[in-house]
C-alpha cells in the first residue's frame, strides 16, 4: 500500500521545473536528486555555500574541502559555483531559490512546521531550516505519513496544530507523503493524489484533521 | 607591515585572553582553522564564548577545546555530532545558544559591515523569536536579530598573499569570510602564503583589510566527517 521512500522521491521529482534552483534537505528529500528528468535544467543548492551539486565522489575524487550540507563529501558539475554562508543564505532569505523540499516531524493544517527539536531529547539545532522555510518561495513536505512505532502503533504527524517547537508559521504549501499529496489552501488541506491502494478512508484515519 | 607569524601559537600571542568573544569559521570539519584550533588550546585561555556553525567532533575541531572546558558558552545553529558536547550541555556545564544558520551567517557578516542589527524573517513565530523585537514592513512580520563582532577571529583559507588578501577552496570557504569581516582581530591559516602581487586583483576572495595575522599551516588533517562515494560503474 502508497509510495515507497523512491516512489515519494520521483513524485516529488514531478514538482521540479526547468530552470529551478532547489535545495533538498537531508534524509528521503535527498532522494529527490535521482530522479530530476535528464533533460530539465535544475540547480541543487547547497546550504554550506555551493550551487550545482554534483554526484557523489569515485574514491579517487573525495575532497575533505568539498562537502554538502549534510557534510558529505560531493563533486562540483559543469556551472556549479561556490561562495560563503553569508552569500548562501542571502539567496535563500532573499527568496531566490524556488523551491525546498524538507523533511518534517509535525505539520499543521495551516502549514505550520516542527522539524527540529522534541523537548527532553538533545536537541541538535536548527541548522538552516528556520531560513529556508522563511525564504523560499515555495516548501514541500516530503516525509512518511505517520511515524510508526516499534510496537505497530503509529503517531499522526499531520495535526490541526503541532505540539512540537515550531520551525515556521504558515510556511508549508504542499506535503507529499507515502499515502498522499496534500495542498496547505485556506480552507484546510486538500487532497490533491492518493498513492496507489490507498483510500480516502484509509487517508483520513491516519490524518488528524478533516482533508477535504 | 608584516603579518605573518612563524607559527599559530605566535600568531595568538597577545591577543587571546580569558572571556573573549570569539568567532572560529568551518563547517563540520569541513573549512576549520586547525592549528590555530590546537594553539588556543595550548594557550589555556577559558570561559570562551565561541561562535561557530558547528561544535567539532569527539577529539577534533573545537571537540579539542570542548575537552579541556575552555569553551563556556557556543552560539551555533547545528551541534549533533558531539557526545562530550552533548554531556557537558545535560550536565549544565556548558551554554548553548541555537541560531538559525543564516541569522547567524548574517550576524557576522553584519556585525563586519557595521550593521548592528537586522530584521529577518527567519524564526517568526518560533523559539528564536522570543523576547526580540518584532516589526511588520509591507505587511510582514520581521524579528530583529544583533550583529556580533567578536574580539577574535579564528579562519581557514586556501592561500594568501603577504598583505592578507585571501583566496578559499571550494566549500571551506563557508563561515569564514564573514568571520573574517567580524573579527576586531582576525588570525587566519593558510596552506600557502604567496608574494604581494602574486594574487590576480580579480581573484581576491576577501581583501587583506581584514586580516591582521596570517600562520601557514601547509599540511592540515581534514578529517572527513561523512566519506559518501558513488559506486563505480563497470566499464
Amino acid at each position: 500500500m502508497g509510495w515507497t521512500q523512491d516512489q515519494m522521491a520521483a513524485r516529488a521529482a514531478n514538482e521540479l521545473q526547468d530552470g529551478f534552483y532547489v535545495n533538498l534537505g537531508i534524509g528521503i528529500p535527498t532522494l529527490v536528486a535521482n530522479f530530476v528528468p535528464a533533460d530539465m535544467e535544475v540547480w541543487l543548492q547547497s546550504e554550506n555555500g555551493m550551487l550545482g551539486i554534483g554526484p557523489f565522489p569515485t574514491e579517487d575524487e573525495v575532497d575533505a574541502d568539498l562537502i554538502n550540507a549534510g557534510k558529505q563529501t560531493v563533486t562540483t558539475m559543469a556551472g556549479s559555483s561556490i561562495f560563503g554562508s553569508h552569500d548562501s543564505f542571502a539567496m535563500i532569505r532573499g527568496g531566490k531559490i524556488n523551491l525546498s523540499i524538507l523533511g518534517a516531524m509535525q505539520v499543521s493544517e495551516k502549514g505550520d512546521l516542527a522539524n527540529w527539536m522534541i523537548p527532553g531529547k538533545m536537541v541538535k539545532g536548527m541548522g538552516g531550516a528556520m531560513d529556508l522555510v522563511a525564504g523560499v518561495k515555495r516548501v514541500i513536505i516530503l516525509m512518511e505519513h505517520v511515524a510508526k512505532k516499534k510496537d505497530g502503533s503509529f503517531d499522526l504527524k499531520i495535526l490541526p496544530q503541532c505540539t512540537l517547537p515550531l520551525t515556521g508559521v504558515g510556511v508549508v504549501n504542499r506535503i507529499i507523503t507515502d499515502m498522499a499529496v496534500l495542498d496547505v489552501t485556506p480552507e484546510g488541506l486538500k487532497v490533491v493524489e492518493l498513492a496507489p491502494e490507498v483510500t480516502r478512508e484509509q487517508l483520513q484515519e491516519r490524518t488528524g484533521v478533516t482533508l477535504i | 607591515m608584516n603579518k605573518i607569524y612563524p607559527s599559530a601559537a605566535k600568531a595568538l600571542e597577545g591577543i587571546v585572553k580569558d572571556g573573549q568573544l570569539m568567532a572560529v569559521g568551518g563547517f563540520g570539519l569541513c573549512g576549520i582553522p586547525e592549528a590555530l584550533i590546537d594553539a588556543l588550546r595550548d594557550s589555556a585561555v577559558k570561559n570562551l564564548v565561541v561562535i561557530s556553525n558547528n561544535a567539532g567532533v569527539d577529539g577534533f575541531g573545537l571537540g579539542k577545546l570542548l575537552e579541556t572546558r575552555q569553551i563556556k558558552r557556543m552560539i551555533s545553529s547545528y551541534v549533533g555530532e558531539n557526545k562530550e558536547f552533548e554531556r557537558q550541555y545535560l550536565a549544565g556545564e556548558l551554554e548553548l545558544e541555537f541560531t538559525p544558520q543564516g541569522t547567524l551567517a548574517e550576524k557576522l557578516r553584519a556585525g563586519g559591515a557595521g550593521i548592528p542589527a537586522f530584521f529577518t524573517k527567519t524564526g517568526v513565530g518560533t523559539l528564536v523569536a522570543e523576547g526580540k523585537e518584532l516589526r511588520e514592513f509591507d505587511g510582514e512580520t520581521y524579528v530583529m536579530e544583533r550583529a556580533l563582532v567578536p574580539d577574535v577571529a579564528l579562519v581557514k583559507a586556501q592561500r594568501a598573499d603577504k598583505s592578507g588578501n585571501l583566496q578559499f577552496r571550494y566549500t571551506a570557504r563557508n563561515f569564514n569570510p564573514a568571520a573574517a569581516m567580524a573579527g576586531k582581530i582576525t588570525i587566519v591559516e593558510v596552506e600557502e602564503i604567496v608574494e604581494t602581487g602574486a594574487m590576480e586583483p580579480d581573484q581576491v576572495h576577501l581583501p587583506g583589510i581584514y586580516v591582521h595575522r596570517i600562520v601557514l599551516n601547509a599540511n592540515p588533517e581534514k578529517r572527513i566527517e561523512k566519506r559518501t562515494m558513488r559506486e563505480k560503474v563497470a566499464a
